[in-house]
């Protein structure tokens, strides 16, 4: 090692990445090594970083421990646990100067594989494994055990808490729990007898977790989709939303069986495409029942056709689309918020559609279940809008709520009881001026309440008819009802900046998690803005306000074409001039490093100073 | 087919079914379909079919695709739900409808462009699925509402009204239904509603995906000689293997088995088909010799009509999904929603 470098010394601020090669059960420890590090009260952000594969491509785990609670990624690497000899250049490259390099040291590497700015910790690890297990499974699954035991010691993590895990994980299962909890020592062991443990680089226990939870997107939409009531879901197999619709059966195992008949309040079906899942979809919803679907990019391209039937038909669907690199099969394990434009006009023709942009698990289940709500109210499709960084990474959330007086809002729904009492029923008839009108569910009364759905235009009363006046009145009631939803979609989160300013910044979903934490590098800088996260489409009015109160806004997004951007100018007929664009498309999620840089050289060219700063004629921008 | 309103004044004279129901509540609007049209004719039998079922017509859902054949559900049962969905995609809405309420009964009405070409593979998996429906497909070899095109059903060799020949193979619904896993397959003709009628009752009957496949002349744009789907041709090359009689359960059931000609089939409603067997070699529950049968005489040109197999045992989706009784449209918040209590496990199992 080079003396002149120092060996990096943080406690609770670190990023540890592991190196791995995908299916070598490497998953499950990474996976109890940010648990642990949580259960000693220190927060942690975690991604999985893996390729489109099943067995043998490299894949990448990364765990930035953070007490101060950032849920972005910071960008860099401190300690680097290289597992895969595929990719060792690059993951030796990867760590910061100063920092440390843990590594199989079975067989002996040459000096040129390692660097002199960087501390090599070498653990026999596979010689450890082929001499106390004789089983070749065992010996490579027990490997990451034996890597989590070592770095319980470098890291001062406490092997109770890793302990404490293994018999919630193994309760019932004993061999199971005292094999793993021999390898754990056996690598423990083997560091504290051969390193000055721990290294600079060490947790110490906090209380910074709170009653937090960590989870994932998918799994929490799920849920939220049980909470909502949901009763049917078509999907079809695409990363990275599968997990959501197996999450959904999860779920429904646990909540939805009945007691007595031993039957399911739910009914799931793995269709043979995305059209399918759709029209199963709208067919369920035409019938009464809560119905959804869970796909990616490629699989609303093949819907389409039916969310323009959905929408002029008016027919309540709920679509959670996971988002992932595009166009095509572009990056199918990578993030991207690029589906923005493709959801809120979904279709041929005039349409416009309700879009939920979560910013986190929490948001997946709160929107998860709010999404029911507002397709059965406003009687359209409305499509939840993760990503595949929010969707598939397990984030540290506020605990999940839910109101136990809260009830399902089924919308305007005409009974037998209604067609009895006379009222007038006409389907596509407003009669509250809202632009709502009233469904009867198929089989309601024997001889009022039937009506023809169909897709060609019809009268106020579902007559067939191609009438251009019948058409265009219509279609100014589907805006009306647009009207209508802007009000009931959740409103933008806004907020000042600490200093008085000219400049704003506007982003929506998982770009929240770097946002806040470049907000206080930026604000350090002394660049100061009013910041407004956007949750829903419609826009709410208040966002051309809060542009219109700005002289500058920044827009950042994770797609090349700056999609929330043409939409803004697009639907609330803002200046483009006004918004400036930090866009991050690589297939990784942004960083707080990334927009704070783009900001920060983009602030000083628009001379965005604080309000005081420029009375003062304080520092030049 | 005419554009005379149709009077909406019953005869008080008019008969009624167990249920009340004239003949008349069983029907729906004037069809605007050319005059002859076979899809007309099956119109008519699905109206008789359902009436002498003493179904409410309310309890019925209509779902179509798009084409001639598609817009015949406004032609009947005006007093059911109808949906006229987007063109090949029928089976997937009716199959959501279907898990959405299992209380109704769902006729699926399609045609062979929707059901052999653009939806071939939504026609293929709502049959595997076992959707508990009656599935028609109003099958004239052309596309009418483009004018005359083909369709996959079309015979190979057959000319079209212009004088195109047709140079790809055909798509035969019926062999494709019995490999797909349809419980209940047959096939009629639109001439022949004597047949046709009880086909309908006894697919309504069966508990599972019934597939019937209606050779139905288009009067426009194929029934000119050289056409296999032409009037004349099916009434020369018609293969009945079997009539059949519908009973339902209340009505008395006389049995008697006076040679091998008769066969009875009990429905899972309890209702009896009895089939009068045509050719005495034919039998609707061996699915490997029906594909035999069928494939032969296709090879001699002749149409085999009738009801082709039941499985008189099959399971539908919502058996095979084991759903709860009650429609999953009929749960509230007390069936579904597993409140905050619960939420709070799942927090603490995600510490």
């Amino acid at each position: 090692m080079d003396a002149r470098v120092k060996p990096l010394a943080r406690v609770n601020d670190f990023v540890v990445k592991f190196a791995n090669v995908n299916g070598s059960g490497s998953a499950s420890a990474n996976g109890l090594f940010a648990r642990a590090i949580l259960r000693m009260g220190v927060p942690v952000a975690a991604r999985n970083i893996f390729p489109s594969n099943i067995q043998g491509l490299p894949t990448w785990y990364e765990v930035r421990v953070v007490e101060a609670g950032w849920r972005g990624r910071r960008g860099g690497v401190d300690l680097m646990v290289a597992m895969n000899p595929q990719t060792w250049d690059k993951d030796v490259a990867e760590i910061e100067s100063g920092g440390y390099l843990f590594y199989d040291s079975t067989k002996p590497l040459p000096p040129a594989k390692f660097r002199e700015d960087v501390t090599a910790l070498g653990v026999p690890l596979t010689a450890i494994c082929n001499a106390t297990y004789s089983d070749a499974r065992q010996r490579q699954l027990f490997k990451n055990i034996v890597y989590l035991g070592a770095l319980s010691a470098l890291l001062d993590i406490d092997p109770a808490e890793i302990e404490r895990l293994f018999s919630e994980q193994y309760r019932g299962k004993e061999a199971l729990l005292d094999s793993n909890r021999r390898a754990l020592h056996l690598g423990r062991d083997y560091a504290l007898a051969n390193f000055a443990c721990p290294l600079g680089l060490s947790i110490a226990r906090r209380d910074a977790v709170g009653d937090r939870i960590f989870i994932d997107g998918n799994d929490a939409a799920a849920l939220g989709a049980v909470y909502g009531g949901a009763t049917v879901a078509a999907w079809y197999p695409i990363t990275p939303s599968s997990s959501l619709a197996e999450s959904f059966a999860k779920w429904c195992r646990k909540f939805r069986g009945d007691r007595e008949s031993g039957h399911n309040r739910h009914a799931i079906v793995q269709a043979e495409d995305e059209l399918a899942s759709i029209g199963m979809v709208i067919g369920a919803a035409w019938n009464g029942a809560r119905a959804f679907t869970a796909t990616s990019g490629p699989g609303i391209s093949l819907m389409q056709e039916f969310l323009g039937l959905a929408y002029f038909a008016e027919i309540p669907a709920v679509l959670f689309d996971v988002q992932r690199g595009s166009p095509s099969t572009g990056m199918p394990t990578r993030t991207q918020q690029a589906d923005l434009l493709l959801c809120a006009y979904a279709s041929h023709g005039d349409t416009k559609h309700v879009l939920l942009l979560p910013e986190d698990p929490r948001e997946c289940f709160e929107f998860g279940a709010l999404a029911f709500d507002l397709a059965d109210r406003l009687q359209t499709p409305v499509f939840v809008m993760l990503d595949l960084d929010i969707g598939m990474q397990d984030w540290l959330v506020p605990p999940l709520a839910w109101d136990d007086a809260r009830r399902m809002d089924r919308g305007k729904v005409m009974t037998a009881a209604d067609l009895d009492a006379g009222r007038d029923f006409g389907r596509y008839l407003d009669v509250d001026g809202d632009g709502i009108p009233y469904r009867t569910y198929p089989g309601t009364h024997a001889a009022r309440g039937s009506y023809f759905t169909r897709g060609t235009t019809k009268d106020r009363y579902a007559r067939y008819t191609e009438e251009g006046p019948a058409y265009v009145d219509n279609m100014q009631r589907l805006l009306r009802k647009f009207e209508t939803a802007k009000r009931l979609v959740p409103k933008p989160f806004v907020e000042r900046a600490a200093e008085p300013t000219t400049a704003g910044v506007i982003w929506f979903g998982s770009t929240g998690a770097a946002m806040a934490e470049s907000l206080v590098e930026l604000a350090r800088e002394d660049i100061h803005l009013d910041r407004m996260r956007i949750r829903a489409f419609p826009f709410d009015d208040s966002i051309p306000e809060f542009v219109a109160a700005h002289e500058h806004v920044f827009v950042v997004e994770q797609n090349r074409d700056a999609q929330l951007k043409m939409l803004l100018v697009n639907e609330c007929g803002i200046d483009p001039a006004k918004l400036t664009s930090v866009l991050h498309y690589d297939g990784t999620p942004i960083t707080a490093r990334f927009i704070t840089r783009e900001i920060g050289e983009k602030a000083r060219l628009y001379n965005v100073t604080p309000l005081r700063s420029r009375k003062t004629g304080g520092r030049a921008a | 087919m005419t554009y005379l309103a149709k009077p909406k004044i019953h005869h008080p004279a008019l008969p009624k079914n167990a249920l009340g129901y004239t003949r008349r509540d069983y029907e729906g609007a004037i069809s605007t379909l050319c005059a002859g049209c076979g899809h007309d004719s099956i119109s008519a039998a699905i109206i008789q079919a359902f009436y002498e079922l003493d179904v409410a017509p309310h309890r019925v859902a209509k779902l179509s695709g798009i084409g001639c054949s598609s817009k015949t559900p406004t032609y009947f049962l005006g007093n059911s739900h109808g949906f006229n969905s987007v063109h090949g995609r029928m089976p997937s809405v009716l199959t959501g409808a279907a898990l959405a309420n299992r209380d109704l009964i769902y006729l699926g009405v399609s045609g062979d462009g929707d059901s052999a070409s653009i939806g071939l593979g939504q026609f293929a998996h709502v049959l595997r699925r076992g959707v508990n429906m009656v599935y028609v497909v109003e099958n004239n070899g052309v596309y009418g509402l483009t004018k005359g095109q083909f369709s996959a059903t079309a015979d190979k060799g057959s000319k079209s009204k212009r004088g195109a020949t047709n140079n790809d193979e055909p798509i035969d619904l019926v062999l494709l239904a019995l490999a797909l896993g349809a419980t209940f397959v047959a096939r009629g003709f639109s001439g022949d509603k004597a047949q046709l009628v009880p086909l309908l009752k006894a697919a309504v009957a069966h508990r599972g995906a019934a597939f019937i496949d209606v050779v139905s002349p288009c009067v426009a744009f194929n029934n000119h000689p050289g056409s296999t789907k032409s009037y004349d041709y099916v009434r020369e090359h018609n293969e009945a293997v079997n009539r059949l009689d519908f009973m339902p359960e209340r009505a008395p059931i006389a049995v008697d088995y006076p040679d091998g000609s008769v066969r009875d089939v009990v429905m899972h409603d309890g209702g009896l088909v009895r089939l009068h067997k045509i050719d005495a070699a034919y039998d609707p529950s061996d699915k490997v010799s029906a594909m035999a049968y069928l494939e032969s005489h296709r090879a001699r040109g002749e149409v085999v009509t009738g009801l082709l197999y039941v499985d008189p045992d099959s399971r539908d989706m919502h058996a095979a999904l084991s759903t709860v009784d009650k429609p999953l449209n009929a749960l509230g918040d007390a069936d579904l929603v597993p409140g905050s209590a619960a939420l709070a496990a799942v927090n603490a199992a995600f510490r």
